[in-house]
């Protein structure tokens, strides 16, 4: 195992069909609300995503909130984002979330800050998601800071991870990236949330031509949708994001289009898992409904979770 | 180019409501190519300033002078004439005119009557759009032309990021994604090489990140 | 004494002032306060121009080109239109009404729609009253 202990590594790597989730931290200095949501998901999930800022809105920190997590037995991903950090502000995150007991990176870009409630804040992107994965993946390989000097004493032994979107342009280059990223270090990958089903598996199979399913631990993105409302709105207003509109009108015509909501996504996720190999897990994204994780990952047959 | 677009007129106004008498430098430079501060532009907001005094009941002299540029210290010198007796300068160049012209006459009142905004060129008359990063390290030989650090709104040098759809950034669809732009231009050229090979986190030292720079001929200097 | 205002006309010389001619032969009776200046184009308008004749103490102003479509110089009055309205815009931040200054097309056939023109803005600037920069007093169109 390369990283200093991280659960979701072991189950990845020997070989079991992961499941991740996602909480987002509070637009304040609470944290009852993350604990409460850890506990829901902790007995369905290996390791769950925290949000850096996501969409550019001002909350909790990922790693603070990532400490919250941990303390309620629930193992965190903390998600870094290259917009708000400059690569010292970077490392020294890193060093302390790895002293507080952090064992899963996620390196991404980060929404624009354009998106969020300080479009006027200066966006940083001193390096992006492709470097920091590289930088990362160094500070526990060779015990370098990003400037070469040498790290003495302990490293922060992470367990890589990056994001992929097979929604976004130019398609046939998304596999070229995403090789990129596994040559400087990514180890799992969470992809943008699927909803067309066959762009993904075209993704998938080259994917596989390429090897990489061999090379890096692939989970499939999903979210269930509340109502067609929602779904709409992400076809339309979300960069990077395809919802076909067969979905739309799915949800449309369903009674209780929640239940449809999760239904579609039950569908998925067992599709994914039995028609699409190469796929080694599965991330469910259902922020602000964590409490209907439990019933996913039961009625996708992926509970009990495996023991360590 | 430097572009720059100049501030409401209602701005300038009240920059200069307290003088009776105003200089209005325009620019030779730039600005008369992106059409914000040329002789004309100077000339039309001398004349609305006046006519604006003039109906408030508070009448405004105006002299006007366009500098054949306001950023080499000769040209500034030969406004000498032109700045006297005047209560304000206001200077159409972009920010470094005003700058020269606060340095050059120490007890003028200086006023900036533009935003300048980027480096750019024009794509259409009337319309221009930003170029140039400034970053102090060039990287358009690796990216097919196209810059990475300002056309591209994350600039990333690794790109494109997941939010790049149908050729757009993600902030907007009148936005072309950079990278996009690159990866199709390196297709064409054969050279996807250039993009599948890892970039290093770029030195932004060399950028405006390292504080205030400064560019030395020692060939060309007089003394 | 009723005021008469001082109207200048910018006139491109193949369509507007051709229709002024043509009003003139055709004997038709007009506002007699529009002071005619000849262009090649109407295109050459200038902003210093329409504002130097507002700044002078005319009361209204107008600019007059060919039929859209049919400018002689084919584009010409396109970018007069996108001149006059940039001035109007700066005539409102200015604090003089926007209404002193026009734009119109007609075609040289169109002598009656020149007469019409210059009784319609006429009246309008009358309703506007005296510009605020007018320098003569009295109401003498001479």
């Amino acid at each position: 195992m390369k990283s200093g202990g991280s659960k979701l590594e072991q189950i990845l790597e020997k070989g079991q069909f992961a499941v991740t989730a996602e909480i987002g931290p509070p637009k304040h200095a609470d944290a009852e609300k993350v604990v409460h949501h850890a506990h829901i998901l902790k007995d369905y999930v290996d390791a769950t995503n925290i949000t850096d800022c996501q969409t550019a809105v001002v909350r909790m920190s990922s790693i603070g909130t990532g400490v919250h997590v941990l303390g309620a037995g629930v193992e965190p991903i903390v998600q870094m984002t290259c917009r708000d950090r400059n690569r010292i502000a970077m490392q020294s995150d890193l060093l302390a979330a790895y002293s507080l007991g952090m064992r899963n990176v996620l390196c991404l870009s980060g929404d624009h800050q354009k998106f969020g409630n300080h479009p006027t804040a200066k966006n940083v992107y001193d390096v992006d998601s492709m470097q920091l994965i590289h930088l990362v993946r160094r500070m526990r390989d060779e015990k370098k800071f990003f400037c070469d000097e040498e790290i003495k004493g302990a490293e922060p032994r992470f367990f890589i991870g990056a994001v992929a979107n097979p929604f976004a342009d130019p398609f046939e280059w998304r596999v070229d990236r995403l090789e990129k990223k596994v040559a400087a270090g990514a180890e799992f990958i969470q992809t943008q949330c699927i909803y067309d089903m066959e762009r993904f598996e075209r993704f998938m199979e080259m994917v596989r031509e390429r090897g990489l399913d061999k090379q890096v631990h692939i989970l499939a993105g999903v979210t269930p949708l509340k109502s067609w409302k929602v779904a709409k709105y992400l076809q339309s207003n979300v960069s990077g994001m395809i919802v076909p509109d067969a979905i739309v009108e799915r949800l449309k015509a369903a009674e209780d289009s929640k239940a449809e909501g999760v239904n579609i996504c039950i569908e998925q996720i067992k599709y994914i898992k039995e028609k699409v190999p190469g796929v080694h897990g599965v991330h469910i994204m259902a922020i602000a409904w964590e409490e209907v994780v439990p019933d996913i990952v039961q009625r996708c047959g992926l509970y009990p979770r495996p023991q360590l | 180019m430097i572009v720059a677009e100049q501030k409401p007129l209602a701005e300038i106004a009240d920059m200069i409501k307290d003088c009776r008498k105003v200089l209005f430098a325009g620019c030779g430079g730039c600005v008369t190519v992106c059409l914000s501060g040329g002789e004309k532009e100077t000339e039309v907001m001398a004349t609305a300033l006046r006519m604006k005094r003039q109906l408030e009941g508070n009448p405004l002299e105006t002299v006007t002078y366009t500098a054949t540029r306001q950023c080499d210290p000769e040209y500034i010198d030969a406004m000498a004439d032109a700045v006297r007796g005047v209560d304000a300068v206001v200077s159409l160049a972009c920010g470094v005119g005003p700058q020269y012209i606060a340095a050059r006459y120490p007890d003028l009142w200086v006023i900036p009557a533009q935003n300048t905004t980027f480096a750019g060129g024009s794509k259409e008359h009337g319309v221009w759009e930003e170029f140039c990063g400034l970053c102090g390290q060039c990287v358009l030989h690796l990216t097919g032309g196209i810059c990475p650090i300002i056309r591209c709104s994350k600039s990333i040098l690794n790109g494109p990021c997941g939010g790049s759809q149908y050729g757009k950034c993600e902030i907007s669809k009148d936005v072309d994604c950079a990278w996009h732009l690159i990866y199709e231009r390196l297709k064409r050229l054969d050279r996807l090489d250039l993009i599948r090979a890892y970039q290093e986190p770029k030195d932004w030292s060399k950028a405006r990140d390292g504080g205030p720079r400064k560019v030395t001929r020692e060939d060309v200097m007089i003394g | 004494m009723e005021f008469e205002p001082k109207i200048v006309a910018f006139c491109c010389h193949f369509c507007a002032y051709s229709a002024a001619d043509l009003a003139g032969s055709m004997r038709l009776q007009y506002a007699p306060n529009i002071r005619i200046i000849e262009m090649p184009c109407s295109g050459t308008i200038d902003h210093r121009v329409l504002l130097k004749a507002l700044e002078d103490g005319a009361d209204g102003v107008f600019v007059a080109g060919c039929m859209e479509g049919d400018c002689h110089f084919l584009k010409g009055n396109y970018r007069a239109k996108r001149r006059v309205n940039h001035v109007k815009k700066l005539l409102e931040e200015i604090g003089l009404e926007s209404g002193r200054l026009e734009m119109y097309n007609l075609s040289a056939a169109m002598g009656p729609r020149f007469a019409e023109i210059a009784n319609e803005m006429t009246a309008k600037i009358k309703e506007l009253g005296p510009s605020p920069f007018r320098k003569h007093t009295g109401g003498d169109v001479g």
